[in-house]
C-alpha cells in the first residue's frame, strides 16, 4: 500500500484482486430456501419483519440457479436425499452450505430407518448450525460466520 | 380449418417448492394449463415418529408430538398429554387446564398467522407475510416465557403442566389480544375486499358438503363447506366447556370460504384466551402424578381440534410405561387426499391457491 499512497485523488480506494472478489461474494449471500422441516420456519421467521435478513444482503431464493448458498433447514429423508443433491449439483459455483439445526447435522432426535443421519453424507458442508430448532439468531450468528469464511478465502494468492 | 393435435403433459410440482409447503411432489396431467388429473406423492418427510412412539417411554415421546404440526407444538402436546391422561386416570387441575386452553389457542392463532402470511404469498401479496410475522413473533414471545422454546415447546406434563404462569403473564396476554383484534382489521383491509385477492379465491377448488363429508376432511376445510363440526363444542375436552365461543361455518365450499373461516377462528381463539386468563383459577399447576404406567391391552382414543382439524391420538398400553402401538391421525394428511378433487379442472395457479387453503404441514402428513 505505501508505493501508491497519496497518489490518487480521495475517492479512489486501492485494494487487492481476492478482497474485491470476497467482498462481492459475502455482501450478497443469496440463499437456496431448502426448507424440510421445522427449521424451516425458524427460516422463515429470519427473513421476515422482527429479524429482517435482507440487512445482511441474504435474500432468499426459490431456484438453485440464482442461489450461493444452500440452507438445509430440517430433518433429511432417504427419499429426499437424491433430490439435495440434485438441488445442490444445480447451483453454480462458488457455492456453500449450511446445515441447521440438529436433524440436518447428525440425525437429531430421529435416529429411524428413514432418516440420514447428517447432510454431510450428502453434500460438503461449511457451517454448522445447533438446535433444535435454532433460533433466528442462531441462523444469523452462522451467516456472518460463513461470510468470516469467505473473507478469508484465497484465489489468486496461494 | 383442422384444429391443432395437443398431449398430455406430465409436469412434476415440488419436492422442492416453495409454494407446496414443505416436501410436497405433485404430479399433474395437464391439458394446455388446465389440470386432468393430480396425483400427490407423499412420505419425504417420513421419519418415523409413530415407531418411535413404540419404543420410547410415554413421557420421552413428548417431545416428538412437538414436530408433528411443528407450527402449533402445543396443540399437539394437548392432544398427546390428554389422551396419555384418559388412558392411565389421570386428574388434571383446573388452573392446568385453563392454562393448556390458553396457550393451545394461543398456538392456534400463530398457526392460523403462518397460514395467512404464507397463503397470501403465494398468491402474491407480500405485505401481509410480514404483518402475519410481527405478530406471530409476540406470541412465540408468550412461548418463550412460559416454557424456554419458541417452537418446539414440549411444555404440558402429564397431570399439568411444566410450569406456573410467570408473574405478570395473565395481564400482558390479554393486552396482547385487545391489540390483535386491532391489527386483524389490518390484514382484512389488505384482502378480504381486495379484487385480486376475491379473483383469485372465489369459486377456486370447490369442495362441497357431501364430498368434504365423504372424504373425511375436518377442520376449517370442513367448515369452509357448511358443515357446523368443531370438536371443541361437538365432544368437549379439557375445560372447553366453560368458555363462551362460536363456531364459524361458510358456505361457499372454496378457497375464500376457508380464508373467512380462519380469519373468524382468530377472533374467537382471542376470546377464549381473553376468558381464560381472566378467570384463570388459583391451585396447582400440576397433580403429583405417581407412575405412568398403562395396563396391557388397554386402547384409548383421543381426539382434539387441532387448527388443521381433527388430531387424533390412539394409545394401546403394554403393560408397562412404553406404547405398545401408538397411531397418530394427522388433520393434514387425510385433508391433503381432497386436493385432486379440489384442482381437477383447475389451472395451474389454482393449485397453489388450493395447497395453501388446505393448510398442509408436512411433519404431520408424513410423520
Amino acid at each position: 500500500m505505501g508505493i501508491v499512497q497519496h497518489q490518487f485523488s480521495e475517492n479512489i480506494l486501492t485494494t487487492n484482486i481476492d478482497k474485491l472478489i470476497n467482498w462481492s461474494r459475502y455482501s450478497a449471500l443469496w440463499p437456496m430456501t431448502f426448507g424440510l422441516a421445522c427449521c424451516a420456519i425458524e427460516m422463515m421467521a429470519s427473513g421476515a419483519s422482527r429479524y429482517d435478513f435482507d440487512r445482511f444482503g441474504v435474500i432468499f431464493r426459490a431456484t438453485p440457479r440464482q442461489s450461493d448458498v444452500l440452507i438445509v433447514a430440517g430433518t433429511l429423508t432417504y427419499k429426499m436425499a437424491d433430490v439435495l443433491r440434485k438441488v445442490y449439483d444445480q447451483m453454480p459455483e462458488p457455492r456453500w452450505v449450511i446445515s441447521m439445526g440438529s436433524c440436518a447435522n447428525c440425525g437429531g432426535p430421529f435416529n429411524t430407518y428413514s432418516v440420514v443421519q447428517g447432510v454431510e453424507k450428502i453434500v460438503p458442508v461449511d457451517i454448522y448450525i445447533p438446535g433444535c430448532p435454532p433460533r433466528p439468531e442462531a441462523l444469523m450468528h452462522g451467516v456472518l460466520k460463513l461470510q468470516e469464511k469467505i473473507k478469508n478465502e484465497k484465489y489468486l494468492r496461494k | 380449418m383442422t384444429t391443432l393435435r395437443t398431449e398430455e403433459l406430465i409436469m412434476n410440482m415440488g419436492p422442492q417448492h416453495p409454494s407446496t409447503h414443505g416436501v410436497l411432489r405433485l404430479v399433474l396431467y395437464l391439458d394446455g394449463e388446465t389440470i386432468d388429473k393430480l396425483e400427490a406423492d407423499i412420505g419425504y418427510l417420513h421419519r418415523g415418529i409413530e415407531k418411535l412412539g413404540e419404543t420410547l417411554q410415554m413421557d420421552q415421546f413428548m417431545p416428538y408430538t412437538d414436530r408433528l404440526d411443528y407450527v402449533c407444538a402445543m396443540s399437539n402436546n394437548l392432544g398427546y398429554v390428554q389422551a396419555v391422561e384418559k388412558l392411565c386416570s389421570i386428574e388434571v387441575p383446573k388452573r392446568a387446564e385453563y392454562m393448556r386452553i390458553a396457550y393451545a389457542e394461543l398456538s392456534r392463532i400463530s398457526g392460523h398467522l403462518l397460514w395467512l402470511g404464507t397463503h397470501a404469498l403465494d398468491i402474491g401479496a407480500m405485505t401481509v407475510f410480514l404483518y402475519a410475522f410481527r405478530e406471530r413473533e409476540e406470541i412465540l414471545n408468550f412461548f418463550e416465557n412460559f416454557c424456554g422454546a419458541r417452537l418446539t415447546t414440549n411444555a404440558f406434563r402429564f397431570g399439568g403442566c411444566m410450569a406456573d404462569m410467570p408473574e405478570g403473564e395473565p395481564e400482558k396476554i390479554i393486552d396482547f389480544t385487545d391489540r390483535f383484534l386491532v391489527l386483524m382489521e389490518d390484514y382484512e383491509r389488505l384482502l378480504t375486499k381486495n379484487r385480486i385477492w376475491l379473483k383469485r379465491t372465489q369459486d377456486v377448488a370447490i369442495i362441497t358438503k357431501e364430498d368434504a363429508i365423504a372424504y373425511g376432511l375436518t377442520g376449517s376445510s370442513l367448515r369452509g363447506s357448511g358443515v357446523n363440526w368443531d370438536i371443541r363444542k361437538a365432544m368437549p375436552y379439557g375445560a372447553y366447556e366453560d368458555f363462551d365461543f362460536t363456531i364459524p361455518v361458510e358456505f361457499g365450499c372454496d378457497v375464500y370460504a376457508r380464508y373467512l373461516v380462519r380469519m373468524e377462528e382468530m377472533r374467537q381463539s382471542c376470546r377464549i384466551i381473553k376468558q381464560a386468563m381472566q378467570n384463570l383459577p388459583e391451585g396447582e399447576f400440576q397433580t403429583k402424578v405417581k407412575k405412568i404406567k398403562a395396563p396391557e391391552g388397554a386402547e384409548v382414543y383421543h381426539s382434539i381440534e387441532a387448527p388443521k382439524g381433527e388430531l387424533g391420538f390412539y394409545i394401546r398400553g403394554g403393560g408397562k410405561n412404553i406404547a405398545q402401538r401408538l397411531r397418530i391421525r394427522g388433520p393434514s394428511f387425510v385433508n391433503l387426499q381432497s386436493l385432486p378433487l379440489m384442482c381437477e379442472g383447475e389451472l395451474i395457479a389454482d393449485v397453489i391457491a388450493a395447497i395453501g387453503s388446505l393448510d398442509i404441514v408436512l411433519g404431520e402428513v408424513d410423520r
